[in-house]
């Protein structure tokens, strides 16, 4: 990837962070930080690529891992915020 | 050429559907909708990937997404409510080591292209590295498997010795001419063991911005990855996701009436009577 290209995602992609979640109520601070955790998940990704092109045992071992791990991280993430986003909707309701 | 275009396409929508999530998820009206978007464009990026020509051992793939997926949802959908932040710390932690791993693969594949990428690859590996047992550092706290707060002799001058110890390993590797297996093997202990050693002294009370921390630097690891790995889809969730968390342990900090600094590198004055 060119390296001003990568610089100007970085740039802009922290920019859209910080930006959206500015105006964050207190009670959503615990939840953000699982929602966010959830979305770093994609992680798995990166992991199923690495695992993909590895070769020797050792690279495929540690790739392994990686998805493992990165499977952990997004299914976790995922039913863990919405676990406290339903609880945090029937607070609402009443 | 179809193929690679539809993956493109569908980590560029991924992408899009994680920034529009964390944006759901940062008002209470929309954050149910927030986290399902996210949800969708996470499934999509896993999907796709299985598409990406010239890969193989995909049944090594598809067992650890299984079993790793398996298990978190299984222990996520169980844990007592008030359980919570330890499992986001744990998850974020695993998110933590796989970007480690990503780059122990790299490195192990030897194939860097450039300084740039190897520098990006160091850092990502000791962020993530440094998140990974620190988040089971806490983790373990919350869990109450380790009770009481240790603190070394000397704590702060510790961290900054072991830091820069980690970090000077870190440019070896960048500087080196080709990976060398023990430096990097060197280098990845040492920032596990520096991500205990700064985690440790942290008391129960700090630990939900202590969580929140290692989620931005997990981001900024997932980031770097990233770049490494040339998918711009990890990049900007990783970057947003750091950018954001950074934001909200800053938040966080706030709304305790803690400042991060005070935090992490706790006064030893205070430290006596803390415990």
């Amino acid at each position: 990837m060119d390296g001003f290209v990568a610089l100007y995602i970085f740039m802009l992609a922290a920019f859209t962070g910080y930006e959206v979640i500015s105006r964050v109520p207190v009670i959503l601070h615990t939840p953000l930080m699982s929602g966010s955790n959830f979305v770093h998940g994609v992680v798995l990704v990166g992991g199923m690529i690495a695992l993909g092109q590895a070769e020797t045992p050792l690279e495929q071992a540690i790739g392994f891992v990686a998805v493992l791990l990165g499977a952990a991280n997004a299914a976790g993430g995922y039913v863990v915020t919405e676990r406290m986003l339903a609880m945090f909707k029937s607070k609402e309701k009443n | 050429m179809a193929i690679k275009w539809l993956i493109d396409a569908s980590y560029f929508v991924a992408a899009v559907l994680f920034i529009l999530g964390l944006k759901g998820m940062s008002s209470p009206v929309s954050a149910r909708k927030g986290i399902i978007w996210a949800g969708v464009g996470m499934v999509l990026a896993t999907v796709v990937t299985f598409l990406t020509p010239g890969m193989n051992n995909f049944a090594l793939m598809v067992i650890a997404i299984a079993i790793g997926g398996a298990l978190a949802w299984i222990s996520g959908k169980k844990v007592a409510m008030t359980d919570m932040p330890q499992m986001v710390a744990i998850y974020n932690g695993m998110g933590g080591g796989a970007a480690a791993a990503i780059a122990a693969v790299e490195f192990a594949r030897g194939e860097m292209h450039g300084t740039v990428v190897t520098l990006l690859a160091t850092l990502g590996a000791l962020i993530g590295a440094v998140s990974f047992s620190g988040s089971v550092v806490a983790w373990a706290k919350l869990q109450g498997v380790m009770k009481k707060a240790f603190r070394l002799p000397a704590q702060n001058a510790v961290n900054v010795v072991l830091a820069l110890a980690t970090l000077g390993l870190g440019a070896a590797i960048v500087i080196a001419p080709a990976i060398d297996p023990m430096l990097v093997g060197a280098f990845f202990i040492l920032a596990l063991v520096l991500g205990v050693i700064i985690t440790l002294p942290i008391g129960g009370a700090d630990m939900p911005v202590v969580i929140s921390l290692f989620n931005a630097f997990t981001g900024l690891a997932v980031g770097f990855e990233g770049f490494v790995m040339g998918i711009p889809a990890l990049i900007i969730a990783g970057i947003v996701v750091g950018a954001a968390g950074t934001l909200l342990t800053q938040l966080m900090a706030k709304a305790m009436n803690r400042p991060i600094s005070n935090i992490l590198f706790v006064p030893m004055a205070a430290a006596g009577g803390g415990e």
